[in-house]
């Protein structure tokens, strides 16, 4: 009797803790139920947060730079007066190319505002019309002599400062003294949108034109043409030496010291700070070897010394996708080792090899801290015809004008880097079509 | 004949001998009874011969080329006239620049004196006397390798095995390209280093509590003693870097194990390549978007809360570059992650264990060494990054700690002392190379550690 009543005792008990310990078990699974729910949340935060800062860059970068690609141009009735670009009537080129075809600009201007007079009135006056302009009526007066005497009705380009009014970048309410433009030069503007002489066009010298000190004249062409010869460089040096490298560690060597030493070296380097690379130009080619400063050939040294870590890591894991077979095959029909690698093995590992390179030469267009090291940083007005010319790179482009202070060249940055980052993502779409169209699963 | 118009007429040399010794082995092997009895297919003798065109040719003009310029240099200013000779001989380079500028038809420092012109046509008369006797010794070994391989020609010429170790040995010089390349950089920056060191001590430059690295030009000017104690650089340094570091590593983290451990397919196919995107983008886009951007936000948010944050502050160029190095972390944190047995996953998970739980206490511990690894290449890379903190930090070197002040760093140092036109033997110019020793000694141990913990940790679980 006391047994069971005992056992029965005991089991109440039991079954009580049990309870408790379920109560304690449920408790702590909402604990751990919530911290589970933190920490999924904390993980999407993060994803989130990424995703945020590149969508802000992004519509930061756009909405600052496309207004770049429309530039303000004024349309002025120029009489090319034979009296002030060759009184003697000569026609010399020598003469047409030094006539002072900025009266011919400020006299065109004094005509629509004849009431603008003494010599801070007349300067204010011609600062409303780009510096570009005297230089692009001598480009027409050089091509056809015949022209002067004439009057031409010609859309020349509008100073920076106008440009930044029309596209509402100079607040109008400001207090005169700290708006780039005078009341009086807002009044002229006015003048000319009412004769309907300003309009927007696209912006050609963008796109077409050297480096200039005005920011409406100033253009990528010279920085596109200096990053593609660069960049040729680059390739022509980097994949054959980083393929051949690669073919070697990984078909022919033999596992020992100095191939151990020769990939810790590639990998070491692969993650060396690129300025160090700049430094080794500037030492080795510039000081020792006495190459030119700013060439793209150099640059394109340096940038391939820099990615040929990266083309061979990539050409190795291309080489080591090849299956063993392939190889084995080769061998096997009577194909020294050299012949199966170069017949059979390399043929198929290119697709992989080309991705990894056209990634690596994305890293290099888009590299500027070496550059700067061996003297890309110039200001240069000249677009390089050469691999011995100097030359600057876009990406120190946009490094140099980010530095001006004008508000037209934060545009015009802007619209360099919308540039750049269309040719990186038209290389890397590249390299995906590349892995995508040739991978192999084996 | 120039060097490249040389270049070309060597390959199409090279071409025209793989054609007729491709044409001597068919002709020998008729003589013996077919092709078969050839050792090599008869390509391999016309590259043999190709081969042996090319290469001793291609040697010899490189080895031209390289020392050339010191061999004219070397003669013109012997023969300049004894009064200059006796100049000191920062002088007489000053002179031969101006000689070889005349030579490329560039601007000369000042008026062309009679000596110098002559010099200059003494130089052009040298050039084209050598420009004649390297066309001729390459027209020469040419026709030597010619000879020397057609007369080889014979049907037991192991051709193919000859071809494929000089192709080996092409190869070899590839791989160790790296190596030299390593080499260069240890001697270029080492030997400048050592100069500086030989202008400041070495105690001073890495002890100093002062940077201030303008050099007197004037002997009576104010302010430009030049200190070079490199203290407050490295301070700016890590303080930039331990900023992003804040920023990358716990959203990298956790962006890496969301998406490894709980993302779905879909959001996982369409994040992992946008954040991938973030390590696409040049430093220089990163650097304006924090000079223009970042840093006026920051500044703007700081004093309406009554502090004062310098312009350049370094927690702009911190954050941004924080952000830089996200998907760097994530997707190294992803591959350890990965790495990580599914079996360990399957015990925590038959224990009852949460998702969470099992990540932080099974797979985290797991992965730990390996994250580490991939957090110490990241900081390296932090340290390294030059052109956010060119455009967003400052460059007065101060010491402190607070991140709203502008604080200067290494990199921006190397940069700032660096471009535009120098003269090599100020310490100014040469305390970059100290500087940039500093660098690469710096980042080589964090990746020589990050690397070898790295691959440690594979191999456990491989």
């Amino acid at each position: 009797m006391s047994n069971t009543s005992n056992a029965k005792r005991e089991k109440g008990a039991g079954s009580k803790t049990a309870s408790r310990a379920m109560d304690k078990v449920h408790a702590s699974l909402r604990k751990r139920y919530r911290a589970e729910k933190r920490f999924r949340a904390y993980g999407l935060i993060s994803v989130v947060v990424g995703i945020l800062f590149l969508v802000v860059l992004m519509a930061s970068i756009l909405a600052k730079g496309y207004p770049a690609f429309r530039q303000t141009f004024i349309t002025l009735d120029v009489y090319l007066d034979p009296g002030v670009i060759d009184p003697e009537g000569s026609r010399d080129a020598e003469v047409l190319r030094l006539a002072d075809y900025n009266r011919l600009v400020r006299g065109s201007l004094q005509i629509i505002f004849p009431d603008a007079s003494g010599r801070t009135e007349r300067r204010k006056l011609v600062a409303l019309v780009s510096n570009g302009a005297p230089f692009q009526i001598q480009g027409l007066v050089m091509e056809d002599p015949s022209l002067v005497g004439q009057t031409l009705t010609l859309e020349v380009p509008a100073s920076g400062d106008l440009d930044m009014l029309m596209k509402g970048r100079i607040d109008r309410s400001l207090p005169e003294s700290e708006r780039r433009l005078s009341d009086l030069q807002i009044g002229w503007v006015d003048t000319l949108i009412e004769q309907g002489r300003i309009h927007k066009r696209w912006n050609k010298a963008l796109m077409t034109r050297g480096d200039s000190r005005d920011p409406e004249m100033a253009g990528i062409w010279g920085a596109v043409k200096g990053s593609f010869y660069m960049l040729v460089v680059t390739l022509l040096l980097s994949f054959p030496i980083g393929v051949a490298a690669a073919v070697y560690l990984d078909e022919f060597a033999p596992r020992n010291r100095w191939t151990d030493l020769i990939e810790i070296n590639i990998n070491n380097l692969a993650a060396v700070p690129s300025i160090v690379f700049g430094l080794l130009g500037l030492a080795v080619f510039l000081n020792f070897f006495g190459m030119p400063r700013s060439a793209p050939l150099v640059g394109g040294l340096v940038l391939a010394v820099m990615t040929l870590p990266t083309v061979i890591i990539s050409s190795r894991a291309a080489l080591t996708s090849v299956p063993p077979s392939i190889r084995e095959a080769a061998l096997g029909m009577g194909a020294s080792k050299m012949q199966a690698t170069f017949h059979h093995v390399v043929p198929l590992a290119i697709p992989g090899m080309l991705t990894g390179t056209i990634i690596g030469m994305a890293r290099a267009l888009g590299e500027s801290a070496p550059l700067l090291m061996i003297g890309m940083v110039a200001f240069i007005v000249d677009v390089p015809q050469g691999f011995m010319d100097p030359a600057t790179a876009l990406p120190v482009q946009i490094y140099l004008w980010a530095d001006s202070p004008e508000r037209a060249f934060v545009e015009r940055t802007s619209a360099a880097i919308l540039v750049l980052l269309a040719f990186l993502i038209a290389m890397n779409a590249l390299a995906i079509y590349l892995r995508r169209r040739f991978e192999r699963r084996w | 004949m120039t060097a490249s118009t040389l270049l070309l007429f060597v390959a199409l040399l090279s071409a025209a001998g793989f054609l007729l010794g491709r044409k001597r082995a068919f002709g020998i092997a008729d003589a013996h009874g077919g092709v078969k009895s050839l050792h090599s297919l008869p390509g391999h003798y016309g590259l043999y011969t190709a081969i042996w065109v090319a290469v001793p040719a291609l040697l010899l003009l490189i080895v031209w080329q390289s020392l050339e310029p010191a061999i004219l240099s070397e003669l013109v200013s012997r023969e300049l006239p004894a009064e200059i000779q006796e100049l000191p001989p920062e002088r007489v380079g000053l002179i031969m620049n101006d000689v070889k500028n005349l030579v490329a038809g560039n601007f000369v420092s000042s008026a062309v004196s009679p000596e110098i012109s002559e010099a200059a046509e003494h130089w052009l008369s040298l050039e084209t006397t050598f420009r004649w006797i390297r066309t001729l010794l390459v027209a020469g070994l040419t026709g030597l390798g010619f000879l020397f391989a057609w007369r080889l020609i014979r049907p037991e010429l192991r051709a193919r095995n000859r071809i494929e170790r000089v192709v080996r040995v092409a190869l070899v010089a590839c791989s160790t390209i790296a190596i030299f390349t390593t080499v260069g950089i240890v001697l270029s920056v080492l030997f400048e280093s050592i100069r500086f060191f030989q202008y400041v001590p070495v105690t001073e430059f890495l002890f100093g509590l002062e940077w201030s690295p303008q050099t007197a030009i004037r002997e009576d000017q104010v302010g430009g003693s030049g200190a070079f104690g490199a203290v407050p650089l490295f301070a700016g340094t890590l303080l930039i870097a331990g900023i992003a570091m804040l920023v990358a590593a716990p959203i990298g983290l956790m962006t890496a194990i969301y998406l490894s451990e709980y993302a779905p397919r879909a959001v996982r196919s369409v994040a992992k390549p946008l954040l991938e995107i973030l390590a696409g983008i040049p430093t220089v886009v990163y650097g304006f978007f924090a000079a223009l951007v970042v840093a006026p936000e920051i500044r703007g948010f700081g004093e309406s809360l009554g502090l004062s944050v310098a312009s350049e502050s370094a927690l702009a160029a911190g954050l941004v570059m924080g952000v830089m190095i996200i998907p760097f972390v994530s997707s190294l944190s992803d591959d350890v992650i990965n790495a990580v047995p599914q079996a360990m996953r399957d015990g925590a998970y038959a224990l009852g264990a949460t998702k969470s739980e099992t990540t932080r206490q099974v797979i985290f511990p797991a992965a730990l060494p390996g994250i580490v690894g991939g957090l110490l290449l990241a900081v390296s890379r932090a340290i390294g990054e030059t052109m956010i903190v060119v455009m967003a930090a400052g460059l007065s070197a101060n010491l402190t700690a607070n991140p709203l002040e502008a604080v200067t760093t290494v990199t921006v140092q190397i940069v700032t002392l660096l471009v535009g036109d120098q003269e090599f033997d100020s310490p100014k110019t040469l305390a970059a190379f100290a500087l940039g020793l500093v660098l690469f000694v710096a980042t080589l141990i964090l990746n020589v550690i990050a690397l070898t913990v790295v691959r440690k940790y594979r191999e456990q679980y491989e």
